[in-house]
Formats: structure tokens, C-alpha cells, sequence
């Protein structure tokens, strides 16, 4: 336990320092870009890992606060009211969103979320008299808590840090609360936890709140990070990559969101910029180089390869697939080394941390 | 009263379009059980090769239907190929079948992307359906009146497949009760390719023939396939019926949504939908989902 302690303390320094250690402005902001998309998908972790409910409608309930924010701006309010407005509007567009969704589970649960996805998106892109359409509206102040200006660079990755931390903290009580230890109950036996007298809808009902609170929370600090909303931000893609980041990390984990969400935004965003030098006479690392070259300039491609690779060969997520991988390596080579039947045998793997 | 005629006739017309695409969608939807998250991209692909062979590619150039028919052939196989290599080795996990074509769909994005660029491409009507047709004082483009037959000519057809061959048995079987049908002698895993194959052709032809009306660019599977998920909840899974009423009532939707209500058009588009899922799941014309 200690060691993990350790390990906190020493991810939370490393955080705090990023700013200081790159400079480079463009390298923060991307820093700050896989803090608010992590955010963002620890909300969505809460439905797909603990409840079990796959949502792909999740950039609407994004984009509901994020707009909420951005019309009250643009009417005119300060951002004291705009910010505590835009997350009742969002836990409001939650609560209307679950208690539609809740009724199915499984398959039927993708699909009404989805359709709710489509709605909020189609009402972004249409209902011009709001949302100006394609246009979209603009932001163009930053808030200052406490008279500390996010409009830097280093500001906002701060205050986004502070954010995230936060949201992190929440979601591991949350979790490890009976409530998060009864909602685990109700995605692995749902009838069961029935029969116990747990009310499986209340949960999960609790859950998806708690999930819109983050993306709320996300939704308003991107509008803030980009200082700019439009329709593009709650398309179906957007609700697809968020489900990429949880998966691809480890849904049903709290440090597999912040890698998905870290995989995601690097290739996006620094992967798309990369190019390797090709010699012409193409040699095997030259066709590898050239075939990686076209890769990068092609995000969307290599987003979804790694969304099937990741489907198809490690289901539980980088982080458990690492983490067993690790450890199973770590078994063969102390078995190897305990030849001798004095040693001690292998100490029994902790607990998965999954389910 | 011109006006509500020709919204009439347009929306009969991409209620065809729509069944040629979600037939499809619904029988692998009632087959296999999951939505088929390519079925917008088969659409665009479809169109896409299409388009190439009309503009003349490999030195020949083929005319419209051809290059309608060799394109959803070419779909057809891709799909096959997609339930072949991905989603059989994923059998029996409905999530992660979803999340796969998810994905698959992405790929395919980019991919005619790459191949075909950012710009629109304009594929003009077939020669000899360029004209119009004059009912009283409206007029009619002639191939929008083609595509609603050829949408019935397909629906009959499909229908014919479906009732009275004997793969059309074995397809009811599959839909009604896999497990039965297995235990009886049918390969169901078999039929999951061959329907997979069906359906993703129908998606590539139906590219293709919407292609004069819609033209053809990036997104366009991103617009088709929401469209596709409306008809299907709407009209029932693994039911034909149930998909070509449901096409209708979606293409009424839609073309009276965008005229009369532009702001609103994609809300009392994806409205009923959510109406149907939450109140009555099996959808509206019997059927059932899941």
C-alpha cells in the first residue's frame, strides 16, 4: 500500500512540474488537452467499467454544458453564473438522459444513448437561432479564480490539473463507496443485486448522474481550452472517441481512462505531425518508415486500427493488458530462477483489479 | 398544393433509397443481433466505387448501372470479408462485435479520404433518366420516379429471397431462433456471412443509385447511417416489413422535418426513435428488438 502511496505522490509532483519541465506552449496545452479529455472519460469509465452501460451518446451531455457555458457568456452573464448554470443544465440534460436510457440495458442502452447523441447534435447544428449553427459561438474570456488569470497557457493547465485531481479523488471514492461497490453488483448480476434488495435502477441512476457531472465539468473547461464550441464537438465521432479512450485504457480501471485519454490526444494531436525520413532506395525500415509515415498523417485510420487491434487482442484495455502481461512475464522468470523446490513460491497475484 | 406534391415525391423517393439501405441493416441487426456501425460506410464505399467506374478507371469506363452493379458487388465481398476475419473471431460478444465496426468504420473513413480526397463528387443520372415527368401543373425529375421502382422491384425481390427459397427459410430461422436453428442443421455461422455480405451489397448499390441525389463526400456514411438506426428501430429488426414501412414513414420525416421545421429537422427526426426504444421496444410494426 505504501508503494502506491509513493507512486501517487510521485504522478502528482510529475503533473505539477509538466509546465516547468516543457515550456513549449503548444507541448502545455496539449497537457492540458489530455487532462479535460481525461476528465471526460473518467465520467464515461463510471457507465461503461463499474455500470456496465455502454453510452454512446455521451458528447451531447459534453456539449450540453459546454454550450450551456457558452450561450450564457456570449448573452452577456459572468462567468460565476455561467459556470455553476451551464453544470445544472448539464446534470439536468443527465437526468433526462438516464431516466430515458435506463429503461433498456445492453445493445437497446447503445442505441437510445446514441439517438439522444443525435438529437443534442442535430439541435447544435441546426437550431441556429441558439447555436449559430455550424458557426458555432464564440468565448472570449477566461475566467480568474482567485485573481489567477487562466488565459496562459501554464494558468490553465493548473487549474485543469487542479480539476482533474479532483476528479480522479471523486471517482476513487465513488468507486470504492458502497454505492460504487453495489453499482460493480449490478453490472455482473443485475437480478441477483435485485433480489437482494438493491434498487438497480436507483444506482445506476446515481451513476449516470455522477457521470454527467464530470463530462459536464469537461464540457465546460473545453469550451474554456478552445474558447470556441460548435456542432463538430458532440458529433457521433466525439462520443466514439471518448468510448475509444475508456476502452483502449481499461474501462472498469481509474488510470485506464487518463492513458486512453493520453493515447488519444498524443496521436491526434503530436502523431499527426510526425514524419520520418524515407531514403529512396527503400530498404525494410524505409517501407516501415514510409508505411508509418502515411499512418500518422492519417489519425482517424490509425484511431480506429487501434480501436479493433484493441478490441480484438487485449479486450480489458492497455493498462490491465500490460499489467497481466507484465505479470505473467514476471511469473515465468521466477519460476525459472525457484527451480529449486526451497524457494518460495510465487506470491498469489493481488487481487484483479477489475471486478 | 405543387409544393406538398413534390415534398411528397421526394420523400417516397429517399424512402427508397432508405429501405435499399436499411433492409440490410435490419436482417444483420435481426441475424447477429448488433447494429452494424459500417452500414453508412458500405454506403459511402459503394458510392464512392461507383462513382470511379463511371469516371472511367483501369482504362474502361462502364455505364451507370454497371458501375452500380460491379460496385456492390465489390461491397458485398468486403463485408463478407469483415464478418469472415473480424467479427467471428469475436463471436458471441455483441459489444465487442459493435465497438469492432465502430472502428471498422473510422478506417474506412479515412480511407476514401485518402483514395477519393475532400471534394464533393457529382455523379450525374444514368442516360435516358434525365427528363421530367409532368403531373398537372408539377413537375417530376424522371429518376427520382426510377428509384422508388427499383426500390419495390428490390423490396419484392427481397421479399420472393426471404418467403420462398430455401436460404430464405434457413435466414427466417436464424432471426427467430439461432440455437434452434442450429440444432437442426442450419450453419448459422454461415448464414451470418452470406446476410453480412447481402446487406452490405444492398448498402453499396443503394450508394450508388442515391449517388445523382445526394453526390458523393466525406461524411456522407456519418449522415446515411443514423438514418439507417432510425428505420430499424422504428420498423422492427429481421423484419422486411417492417424496415420498408419504416424507410417511408423516415423518408416523410425527414423531407417534411427539413422543409417545414429546418431548426428542429434532426429532433423530430431522432424523436421517435427514442419514443420507440423507451415505449415500445419491439418497434413500431411488430418484430422485435433484441
Amino acid at each position: 500500500m505504501t508503494g502506491r502511496r509513493i507512486a501517487i505522490v510521485v504522478a502528482i509532483i510529475g503533473l505539477v512540474i509538466v509546465p516547468y519541465v516543457i515550456t513549449e506552449v503548444y507541448y502545455v496545452n496539449i497537457a492540458s488537452q489530455i487532462l479535460l479529455y481525461a476528465i471526460f472519460a473518467l465520467g464515461l469509465n463510471v457507465l461503461v467499467g463499474y455500470a456496465g452501460l455502454v453510452s454512446l451518446g455521451h458528447a451531447g451531455l459534453f456539449g450540453v454544458a459546454s454550450y450551456a457555458v457558452a450561450y450564457l457568456l456570449a448573452a452577456g452573464f459572468g462567468h460565476a453564473v455561467a459556470i455553476p448554470a451551464a453544470i445544472g443544465i448539464g446534470l439536468l440534460a443527465t437526468a433526462v438522459f438516464a431516466a430515458l436510457a435506463l429503461r433498456a440495458s445492453g445493445i437497446s442502452f447503445i442505441m437510445i444513448t446514441l439517438a439522444l447523441g443525435e438529437i443534442i447534435w442535430g439541435l447544435a447544428y441546426r437550431w441556429i437561432s441558439v447555436t449559430h449553427g455550424d458557426n458555432g459561438i464564440n468565448v472570449t474570456t477566461r475566467p480568474a479564480p482567485f485573481g489567477l488569470p487562466l488565459s496562459s497557457a501554464r494558468g490553465f493547465y493548473d487549474a485543469t490539473l487542479i480539476i482533474f485531481l479532483l476528479a480522479v479523488a471523486s471517482s476513487a471514492i465513488f468507486v470504492r463507496s458502497p454505492l460504487g461497490a453495489a453499482l460493480c453488483g449490478t453490472r455482473d448480476q443485475p437480478r441477483r443485486m435485485n433480489a437482494l434488495g438493491f434498487h438497480v435502477w436507483m444506482i445506476r441512476f446515481m451513476a449516470f448522474m455522477f457521470s454527467g457531472l464530470l463530462t459536464s465539468i469537461s464540457g465546460i473547461l473545453f469550451v474554456y481550452y478552445n474558447e470556441f464550441i460548435s456542432p463538430q464537438a458532440l458529433a457521433l465521432t466525439a462520443s466514439a472517441e471518448g468510448l475509444l479512450m475508456v476502452i483502449s485504457g481499461g474501462a472498469g480501471t481509474l488510470l485506464g481512462p487518463v492513458v486512453g485519454a493520453a493515447l488519444v490526444v498524443i496521436v491526434k494531436n503530436v502523431v499527426s505531425g510526425l514524419r520520418f525520413t524515407v531514403l529512396s532506395p527503400m530498404g525494410f525500415a524505409d517501407l516501415v518508415k514510409f508505411v508509418l509515415n502515411g499512418l500518422f498523417q492519417h489519425w482517424n485510420f490509425l484511431l480506429g486500427a487501434i480501436f479493433v487491434a484493441i478490441v480484438v487482442f487485449m479486450p480489458e484495455g492497455l493498462v490491465p493488458g500490460s499489467v497481466r502481461l507484465a505479470r505473467a512475464a514476471w511469473r515465468t522468470a521466477n519460476r525459472s530462477k525457484s527451480a529449486r523446490p526451497a524457494a518460495a513460491a510465487p506470491p498469489a497475484p493481488v487481487a484483479e483489479q477489475k471486478r | 398544393m405543387t409544393f406538398w406534391l413534390l415534398l411528397t415525391v421526394n420523400s417516397v423517393t429517399f424512402g427508397g433509397l432508405l429501405f435499399l439501405l436499411s433492409a440490410g441493416f435490419s436482417l444483420i441487426f435481426g441475424l447477429m443481433r448488433i447494429p452494424n456501425l459500417t452500414h453508412g460506410s458500405m454506403f459511402m464505399v459503394g458510392a464512392y466505387l461507383g462513382s470511379t467506374f463511371l469516371g472511367g478507371a483501369l482504362g474502361f469506363t462502364l455505364d451507370f448501372w454497371a458501375a452500380a452493379i460491379i460496385s456492390a458487388l465489390e461491397v458485398a465481398v468486403l463485408g463478407a470479408l469483415m464478418e469472415r476475419l473480424l467479427l467471428r473471431r469475436l463471436a458471441g460478444q455483441q459489444l465487442a462485435q459493435v465497438l469492432v465496426t465502430l472502428g471498422v468504420s473510422f478506417m474506412v473513413a479515412d480511407l476514401c479520404l485518402m483514395g477519393w480526397g475532400g471534394d464533393p463528387i457529382s455523379v450525374s443520372t444514368p442516360a435516358g433518366l434525365g427528363g421530367f415527368v409532368r403531373v398537372g401543373l408539377a413537375v417530376f425529375p424522371l429518376y427520382r420516379m426510377a428509384v422508388i421502382g427499383i426500390a419495390v422491384v428490390f423490396a419484392i425481390a427481397l421479399w420472393l429471397m426471404l418467403e420462398r427459397t430455401r436460404l430464405g427459410a434457413m435466414i427466417r430461422a436464424g432471426v427467430d431462433d439461432p440455437q434452434m436453428a442450429r440444432v437442426v442443421g442450419i450453419r448459422v455461422s454461415r448464414l451470418f456471412t452470406i446476410v453480412f455480405g447481402l446487406g452490405a451489397g444492398l448498402a453499396g448499390f443503394a450508394g450508388m443509385i442515391g449517388a445523382p441525389i445526394l453526390s458523393v463526400y466525406p461524411g456522407l456514411d456519418q449522415d446515411m447511417l443514423p438514418l439507417a438506426l432510425v428505420v430499424v428501430i422504428l420498423g422492427g429488426t429481421g423484419s422486411l416489413l417492417g424496415s420498408f414501412l419504416g424507410s417511408i414513414v423516415v423518408g416523410f420525416i425527414y423531407n417534411f422535418g427539413q422543409a417545414l421545421l429546418p431548426e428542429l429537422a434532426y429532433f423530430v427526426l431522432f424523436l421517435p426513435m427514442v419514443l420507440v426504444l423507451v415505449l415500445r421496444p419491439q418497434g413500431l410494426f411488430g418484430g422485435r428488438l433484441l
